[in-house]
């Protein structure tokens, strides 16, 4: 299996063949299923996919989140060639305030009600970095800058509840910036806010990208928000990984039919101006249950090209082109596609 | 009936929802959740209501369903007036009117079976001759909204969220509505699920000239489903056109920010951008003047004090435009709003 490498020695987090499976009383759900990527350092790399495929399962493992039972991990997550699978709980807990930060859909459920802005951002940094209360505090006013929350000497004493949905959101990621982080693990960091309030998160993001450096994974259902802030992008499917390449490719010339799919589904913005007004294309049926194990491809149920091979046979992902890989039996290689 | 009368017509609408407080748990205040809204439905037409949450957009589809008494206005259905209506009276003009929620699940009764979930309504109105039209109706529902006959005998918990939005649709469908009021339909499915009921729901309104309140915050689901589109800010509404005239040629400046703040599946694609600074006042206080002056890029010192009415503009691309902005007021060189900019904020080519 040919995965595109970094140019440059390893990459800042390997993920390798992650199987993450949860015992339930009706069967095994395999959550995430054998699924391998890799971020380099500074690097945005997006995790699409529909809801149930696996992309928080995939964010809670890579953190050693998931509750063991019933959950189980398999597979290697190295952070700079440290697998973090055999790290101690005392490591673990260092590497995530320390290496790797995380932010959540709903900030209002991550935030501590009881705790001023100021000391939830400053107590990260008290905990991991041992700075004075007065550094700390400092330190918190600069971060809360940084993010774009205006009067920012005011809002430190405020409580999580006096601010606004994407005020909130800032806040999260000014905590999990504070100890300067080499990766960073959103998952659906927009998707509870409103346009106007997605579009200036986004733009924040952007813009720390270049400021602070971090590595970025952004996990989104949308393909929308994935083409505006990331570079390289994971599409996962029923707890698989099923196509993977840098946005430019993914978009222009997807290889998967379920992403071909996903892309034909939605309805293009300015449709009514430039005349292709045409009937969204569907995908027909439903996404398999993760309890069943599935002997061929996991989109063979839904997928217009499916044969008796597909049925049979898993597809191994396959590099089609430089950085393209896919898993399908029928993708076309490179020079095989149609304009 | 007059053939060109509106199906649907809402006059100054208003809801104010009171707050309860203070040490006598008097009213305190008020929420201002729609102030003073007014649109049209023709028969056969989808209108889109567009904004972001707690813009009022479902406090006016509650109201048109009479879910609870309004602060002020008319709502006019098929010419008779229905909002000082009693419920006994109601009643046949009820029928006319029926609604699909965002959350199919909580919409659905979960004791009843589909079968009695679709008779219900088809019972209520009296439309069934006898038992062998009962069933008949509920089995043609079923066709219609595309799901197996023998499905009838399930529960709704054993659907997924795109079948039992289908169930939703099937039971609005039942009584035999002029208009049905979609209140973010397809907002919870996933992609491939909502394609197959943005479809369906075309489909439906094709083949049965319904009349559709389409309540979204998703503009390229709009585009796609709509004839004309109403954009709500702050329990008002700030501009009203038909699909292509409010896409190629937004005339208030929330519109164009909306526009150029939904993300388009084209990596790089070069578009012009407009980011608001802020969040949405709120309804318990609106701003004075044009409640949209605290984020608008193009505000001035008339629009702090005087509210802009709603009213016609120009725009190339044809007649029925109308849009709450003193801008218009300009001479065109001097009105940012003058030309089609949807193009380049859509990145269109
Ligand atoms: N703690 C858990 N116990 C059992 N199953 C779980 C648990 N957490 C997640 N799952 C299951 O794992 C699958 C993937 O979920 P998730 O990663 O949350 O999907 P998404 O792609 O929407 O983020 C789902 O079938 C979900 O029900
Ligand atoms: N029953 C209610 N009591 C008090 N306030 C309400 C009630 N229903 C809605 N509101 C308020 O009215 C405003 C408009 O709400 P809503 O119509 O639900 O907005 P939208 O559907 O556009 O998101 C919001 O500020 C909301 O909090
Ligand atoms: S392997 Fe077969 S079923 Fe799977 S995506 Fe490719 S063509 Fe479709
Ligand atoms: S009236 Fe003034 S503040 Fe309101 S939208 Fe127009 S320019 Fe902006
Ligand atoms: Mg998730
Ligand atoms: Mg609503």
């Amino acid at each position: 299996m040919a995965l595109p490498g970094p140019q440059d020695g390893q990459p800042l987090l390997s993920v390798e063949n992650l199987q993450t499976h949860f015992r339930t009383p009706d069967g095994v759900n395999r959550a995430v299923d054998g699924v391998s990527f890799h971020v380099n350092a500074g690097e945005t790399l997006a995790i699409v996919g529909e809801s149930g495929c696996g992309k928080s399962v995939t964010a809670m493992s890579i953190l050693r989140l998931i509750p063991e039972p019933p959950g189980k991990i398999a597979g290697a997550i190295r952070l700079n060639g440290k697998n973090l699978l055999e790290c101690s709980d005392r490591e673990m807990r260092q590497i995530r305030g320390n290496d790797i930060s995380m932010i959540f859909q709903e900030p209002m459920t991550s935030l501590n009600p009881v705790l001023t802005v100021g000391r939830q951002i400053g107590e990260t940094l008290r905990l991991h970095q041992g700075m004075s209360a007065k550094q700390a505090e400092d330190r918190a006013v600069e971060m809360l800058n940084l993010v774009g929350i205006p009067e920012a000497k005011r809002r430190v004493r405020e409580y999580p509840h006096q601010l606004s949905g994407g005020m909130r959101q800032r806040v999260m990621i000014a905590i999990a910036l504070a100890c300067n982080p080499k990766l960073l693990i959103a998952d659906e960091p927009t998707t509870a806010l409103d346009v106007t309030i997605q579009a200036q998160i986004l733009e924040l993001m952007r813009d720390l990208k270049h400021r602070v450096g971090a590595a970025i994974v952004l996990i989104t259902h949308d393909l929308g928000v994935v083409a505006e802030v990331a570079e390289r992008v994971v599409v996962m499917y029923a707890g698989k990984k099923v196509e993977e390449a840098a946005i430019g490719p993914l978009f222009r010339s997807p290889r998967h039919p379920y992403t071909q799919g996903l892309l034909g589904s939605m309805p293009k913005l300015g449709s009514s101006l430039t005349g292709h007004e045409t009937r969204l294309a569907e995908i027909p049926g439903l996404v398999p249950s993760l309890k069943a194990k599935i002997p061929g491809c996991v989109f063979a149920s839904r997928c217009p090209h499916a044969t008796d091979l597909c049925r049979a046979v898993a597809p191994a992902l396959e590099e089609k082109a430089p950085g393209h890989v896919a898993a399908c039996h029928y993708a076309p290689r490179e020079g095989a596609m149609a304009a | 009936m007059n053939a060109i009368a509106p199906l649907l017509q809402v006059n100054d609408l208003k809801k104010h929802f009171p707050i309860h407080g203070g040490f006598f748990g008097g009213t305190t205040g008020y929420v201002y959740a729609v102030d003073g809204v007014s649109f049209e439905i023709m028969r056969g037409e989808t209108l889109s209501l567009v904004g972001e949450s707690g813009c009022g957009k479902s406090t006016v589809g509650k109201a048109l369903l009479r879910l609870f008494s309004i602060t002020g206005g008319q709502v006019i259905l098929g010419g008779t007036r229905i909002d000082d209506m009693p419920s006994g009276t109601l009643r046949p003009l009820r029928r006319r009117m029926q609604v699909v929620f965002q959350d199919p699940f909580s919409s659905l009764n979960p004791r009843l079976r589909v079968r009695d979930i679709l008779a219900e309504p088809i019972r209520n109105f009296g439309l069934a001759k006898d038992a062998a039209d009962l069933e008949a109706r509920v089995a043609g529902l079923m066709d219609k909204v595309r799901l197996p006959r023998d499905a009838v005998n399930r529960w709704p918990h054993e659907f997924s969220g795109g079948q039992r939005q289908r169930i939703g649709i099937a039971r609005a469908l039942a009584a035999e509505p002029d208009l049905i009021i979609c209140d973010e339909a397809v907002s919870a499915l996933d992609v491939s699920v909502k394609a197959q009921i943005v479809n369906l729901l075309q489909d439906l309104q094709k083949e049965l000239g319904l009349a559709m309140l389409f309540i979204s915050h998703d503009l390229a689901i709009v585009e796609h489903m709509t004839h004309r589109v109403a954009v709500m800010y702050l329990g008002k509404i700030v501009e009203v056109a038909p699909k292509r005239s409010l896409f190629a040629a937004p005339k208030h400046p929330y519109t164009e920010a909306l526009l150029s703040a939904v993300p388009v599946p084209e990596p790089g694609a070069a578009r012009e951008r407009i980011i608001l600074k802020g969040d949405v006042p709120s309804p318990i206080n609106p701003p004075k003047g044009c409640r949209f002056h605290t984020r608008c890029p193009y505000a001035f010192d008339r629009c702090r004090t005087e509210e802009p009415a709603l009213r016609p503009v120009a725009d190339a691309m044809g007649e029925g435009h109308i849009a709450a902005c003193h801008l218009h007021d300009r001479p065109a060189a001097e009105n940012p709003l003058a030309g089609s900019k949807g193009a380049s904020l859509l990145a269109v080519g």
